[in-house]
C-alpha cells in the first residue's frame, strides 16, 4: 500500500510514546551523537541504548556551532567535526537504530540539514527509516521549506517550546509540530542538573492546556533514574542526552551507555 | 505651544528614512530572520520593540546626539590624503575619520545606543563577544559610563594575540572570560555569549558587536552605525559640491561598511564597494572572504554567506587582521551583494599591510589593520577608475592595538621579545609575499591589484 506523501497517516513517534503512556509509563529517548569516540562505536551506543530500554534514540548530527549545547555535548561533538562526520554517517546510524527496535529521529542543527539540501535530506531520512527530525535553532517562523519537505516525505517534525515562549508562540509552535514537542525544561543549554524544576511542569501544563492531543517531552537536566522519574511524573517522554555523552567521555563505552539506559528505563516506570 | 519634552535635533540619523529592507520579521531578501532556539525568542522580541520605540523618542535622540558629541567627539571629520593618493592612479582620496572616535574606531556608535537600550529595557548586566577587542573595549566603555555590569567573551587565542585590549578592558571594570570551545575564535566567543543570554536572560542584554546576528541586531546595529554615511555624504557634498564616485569600507561582520554606506544606497552612481579580508589569498582557502569564498547558509542566528565545508561546519578563517578574522558576514552585506548594489572584493594580507604602511609614511596616520584593507581597495579602485574620480574611505579604526603586529610584519621587533602578536603575524605571513621594509614604503611600488 502506498501512502499519499502529502497526507502522512501516521507518525511514528506518536505512536511508539502513545504506546508507552498505554503502558502507564512516560517514553525514555536517548540522545547521542553520531562520530563520538568514532562513528561505528557511537552506533553501537545508540543500539547499546536501545536494549537498555530507550524507546527512542535522538541521533545528533555533529555541528561546528552548537549554540544551544552545554560543555559536555560540545566536547564530544566537537571530535565528529574534526573527524568530518557527516550526513551519510548519521543516516547510516537512523538506520541502524531502527533495525535494534527504537525509533530513530534525527537531531540536528539547521545548517548541515540546509546544506545537504532540505528535499534530499527528508527523502534520505524516509528511506532509511527514519521518523522526522528535532530541529532546535529553527523556530516554525522561518521552517517553510522543512514543513513542506516533511510533509512530502511523512516525516515527523519537532520544535522546541521553552519557559519563555508566550501563549500565542506556544499555540503556533504546537500546530507545526508532528510526533511531539520539545518542552526546554530550563532557560538555558544541555546539560545535567542537580534539579529539574518546577518551570518545566508549569510549562508542561501550559502546552497541555494549548493542545492536549500533542506529546510533550521533557529535555535538559536529566541525568539518572530518579529525575526521570520525577518528570515522568508529568511528562509524555524523559529526553536524556549529556548524561549519555558523560558515559562515553568517562570512557565507559557502550556498557556504560547500556546501564544507564536500564536505570533511566526504570525510572520512567516508577512515577 | 510650549511643550517640556527636549526637541529631537532635525538632523538625528535614527529618524531618517530607512531602506526598505529588512521586512517586519528581518528578512534582506532571502538572508536574515531568525535561526535561534525558541528560549531567546522572547528576549528578541523584547529587544525589538523596546528599541522601535526608542527610535522615534525624543528624550533617547536627544540624549544619543549628546553623547555622540560630548564623549564619542562626533562629528568625525573628513581628511583629504593627496600624498597617499599619489599611488591610487590620480584618484583624490577622501578619509572619514572613525578612527578620532573615542576608543579608537567606530564600534563605540554602536555600544552607545544599545547600552541606552539595556537601561531602558530595565537590564543591568551586558555580555559581548570580542575578537580583536575594540567591540569588547567599546561596550566596556559604554558600561562604565552607564553603571552597568560587563562581561565580555573573547576566544582563548585572542586573548593572547590582544593582550592590550584585554587589558583595557579589565582596567575598565569588565570581566573577560577567554573561551576555550572550538577554534577558540570569535565564532566560539558568539557561541558563549548566546549560551550565557539564553541561560541569563532576565537579567542580561546581549551588545552584539556587528550587523550580523538574529534579527533585530543586523537593522538595530546598522541605525546606529548610520551616523558615519550621514554625516560623510553631508560633508563630501558641502567641500565638493558633489557625492563621491565610490565609497569604500573593510567588511568583518560589516557595521562600519552598512554604517557608510546606508546613507548613500540610494544614490545610484556611487558605487559601494566593501573590501574583505583576502588573507593568504581566496585560492589558497586560507581567508575571511565570505562573499567572495564562500555561500549561503545559517551561521549564529541567521541566513548570510559564510565559509563552509561540505558538510555545513563553519570553517574556521584567517586574516592578519583580528577584526575581520569572521567565517560569517552581515545578511544585508549578502543582499546588497545578490541585488547587485554593492560589490565585494578580496584583499590579502600583503596588500593590506601595503597600504597600512603607505598611510603611515604619507600622511602620518597608522590606520587599524581593518581600515588598511579598505584602503588597499581604494589604491587598487583609483587606478581603476584613473584621475579625477573621487573616492571616499572609512578609516573605521586607528592602529595603535596593531603596533605589535605591524613591527613583525615589517621585521622591527627584534629589540623586543617575541610576542604572540609577532608569531601571529609571521603565521598570517607565511605563503604570502614578504612585507616591503617599511624604509621604502612611501615609495612602495603597490601591487597592481589584480587580485582586487
Ligand atoms: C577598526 C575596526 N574596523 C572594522 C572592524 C570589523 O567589524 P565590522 O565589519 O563590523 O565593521 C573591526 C572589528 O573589530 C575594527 O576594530
Amino acid at each position: 500500500m502506498t501512502v499519499p506523501p502529502s497526507h502522512p497517516t501516521s507518525s511514528q513517534l506518536e505512536e511508539r510514546i502513545g504506546a508507552a503512556v498505554a503502558e502507564g509509563r512516560s517514553a525514555l529517548i536517548a540522545y547521542l551523537p553520531v562520530g563520538y569516540p568514532d562513528v561505528p562505536t557511537s552506533i553501537e551506543a545508540m543500539v547499546a541504548a536501545v536494549e537498555g530500554g530507550a524507546d527512542v534514540v535522538e541521533i545528533g548530527v555533529p555541528y561546528s556551532d552548537p549554540g544551544m549545547d552545554g560543555p559536555t555535548i560540545q566536547e564530544a561533538v566537537d571530535v565528529a567535526v574534526r573527524a568530518g562526520v557527516g550526513m551519510a554517517d548519521v543516516l547510516s546510524a537512523v538506520s541502524a537504530v531502527a533495525a535494534a527496535g527504537a525509533v530513530p529521529v534525527v537531531m540536528s542543527y539547521w545548517n548541515p540539514i540546509e546544506r545537504y539540501g532540505v528535499d534530499r535530506f527528508a527523502a534520505d531520512l524516509a528511506a532509511a527509516g527514519g521518523a522526522g527530525a528535532i530541529t532546535p535553532d529553527l523556530v516554525p517562523d522561518e521552517a517553510g521549506p522543512w514543513i513542506a519537505a516533511s510533509d512530502a516525505a511523512g516525516l515527523d517534525r519537532v520544535f522546541l517550546v521553552a519557559p519563555s515562549s508566550t501563549d500565542a508562540r506556544l499555540a503556533m509552535t504546537l500546530a507545526a509540530c508532528r510526533g511531539f514537542v520539545y518542552a526546554a525544561s530550563t532557560m538555558g543549554v544541555t546539560g545535567t542538573r542537580a534539579t529539574v524544576g518546577g518551570t518545566a511542569q508549569t510549562l508542561v501544563a501550559r502546552t497541555r492546556e494549548a493542545d492536549p492531543d500533542l506529546a510533550v517531552c521533557v529535555g535538559l537536566g536529566v541525568s539518572d533514574g530518579d529525575q526521570a522519574a520525577e518528570v515522568a511524573g508529568f511528562a509524555d517522554g524523559v529526553i536524556v542526552g549529556s548524561a549519555y555523552v558523560r558515559q562515553l567521555l568517562d570512557g565507559h563505552g557502550p556498557a556504560g551507555v547500556r546501564a544507564l539506559s536500564e536505570d533511566l528505563a526504570a525510572g520512567v516506570r516508577r512515577r | 505651544m510650549t511643550t517640556t519634552a527636549p526637541v529631537p535635533p532635525p538632523d538625528a540619523s535614527l529618524t531618517r528614512p530607512r531602506p526598505e529592507w529588512p521586512d517586519a520579521t528581518g528578512h534582506f531578501g532571502p538572508y536574515g530572520g531568525r535561526f535561534v532556539p525558541e528560549a531567546l525568542i522572547a528576549a528578541l522580541d523584547e529587544l525589538s520593540e523596546a528599541y522601535e520605540a526608542m527610535r522615534v523618542d525624543p528624550v533617547f535622540l536627544v540624549e544619543f546626539e549628546r553623547l555622540h558629541r560630548d564623549y564619542t567627539g562626533r562629528p568625525s571629520p573628513i581628511t583629504e590624503v593627496p600624498r597617499f593618493a599619489e599611488h591610487c592612479g590620480g584618484a583624490r582620496v577622501l578619509l572619514k575619520r572613525e578612527d578620532l572616535n573615542h576608543t579608537g574606531s567606530h564600534k563605540i556608535n554602536n555600544v552607545l545606543g544599545q547600552a541606552l537600550l539595556t537601561k531602558r529595557i530595565g537590564k543591568q548586566r551586558v555580555i559581548a563577544e570580542t575578537g580583536a577587542g575594540q567591540h569588547g573595549v567599546a561596550t566596556a566603555t559604554a558600561a562604565a559610563l552607564m553603571g552597568l555590569d560587563c562581561t565580555i567573551y573573547m576566544g582563548e587565542e585572542d586573548t593572547r594575540r590582544q593582550a592590550l585590549n584585554v587589558a583595557r578592558m579589565r582596567l575598565l571594570g569588565a570581566e573577560v572570560i577567554p573561551v576555550t570551545t572550538g577554534s577558540r575564535t570569535l565564532k566560539d566567543a558568539i557561541n558563549e555569549a548566546f549560551r550565557d543570554w539564553v541561560t541569563n536572560v532576565g537579567t542580561t542584554n546581549y551588545v552584539f558587536g556587528t550587523v550580523a546576528g538574529p534579527h533585530p541586531f543586523p537593522a538595530m546595529v546598522r541605525d546606529f552605525q548610520r551616523v558615519i554615511g550621514d554625516e560623510a555624504r553631508a560633508q563630501v557634498l558641502e567641500r565638493e559640491g558633489r557625492l563621491p564616485d565610490a565609497v569604500l569600507a573593510c567588511v568583518g561582520g560589516g557595521s562600519n561598511a552598512i554604517g557608510i554606506f546606508t546613507a548613500f544606497v540610494p544614490d545610484e552612481g556611487v558605487r559601494l564597494v566593501g573590501l574583505e579580508a583576502g588573507g593568504d589569498g581566496v585560492e589558497t582557502g586560507r581567508h575571511a572572504s565570505s562573499i567572495t569564498g564562500g555561500d549561503p547558509g545559517v551561521l549564529h542566528g541567521a541566513r548570510s554567506y559564510l565559509l563552509q565545508d561540505a558538510n555545513g561546519q563553519t570553517i574556521e578563517s584567517h586574516s592578519i587582521s583580528a577584526g575581520l578574522d569572521y567565517p560569517g558576514v552581515g545578511p544585508e552585506h549578502s543582499y546588497l551583494h545578490d541585488i547587485g548594489r554593492a560589490e565585494y572584493r578580496p584583499v590579502t594580507d600583503s596588500q593590506a599591510m601595503e597600504a597600512f604602511a603607505l598611510l603611515c609614511r604619507t600622511e602620518g596616520i597608522i590606520p587599524a589593520i581593518e581600515s588598511a584593507h579598505a584602503l588597499a581597495g581604494a589604491i587598487a579602485l583609483g587606478r581603476e577608475l584613473g584621475p579625477d574620480s573621487l573616492l571616499l574611505v572609512n578609516l573605521s579604526g586607528r592602529g595603535d592595538k596593531d603596533v605589535e603586529t605591524a613591527s613583525a610584519w615589517f621585521g622591527m621587533a627584534e629589540h623586543t621579545a617575541p610576542t604572540d602578536d609577532d608569531e601571529r603575524a609571521v603565521e598570517a605571513g607565511r605563503g604570502a609575499e614578504p612585507g616591503p621594509p617599511l624604509g621604502d614604503a612611501d615609495d612602495t611600488t603597490v601591487q597592481d591589484g589584480d587580485a582586487l
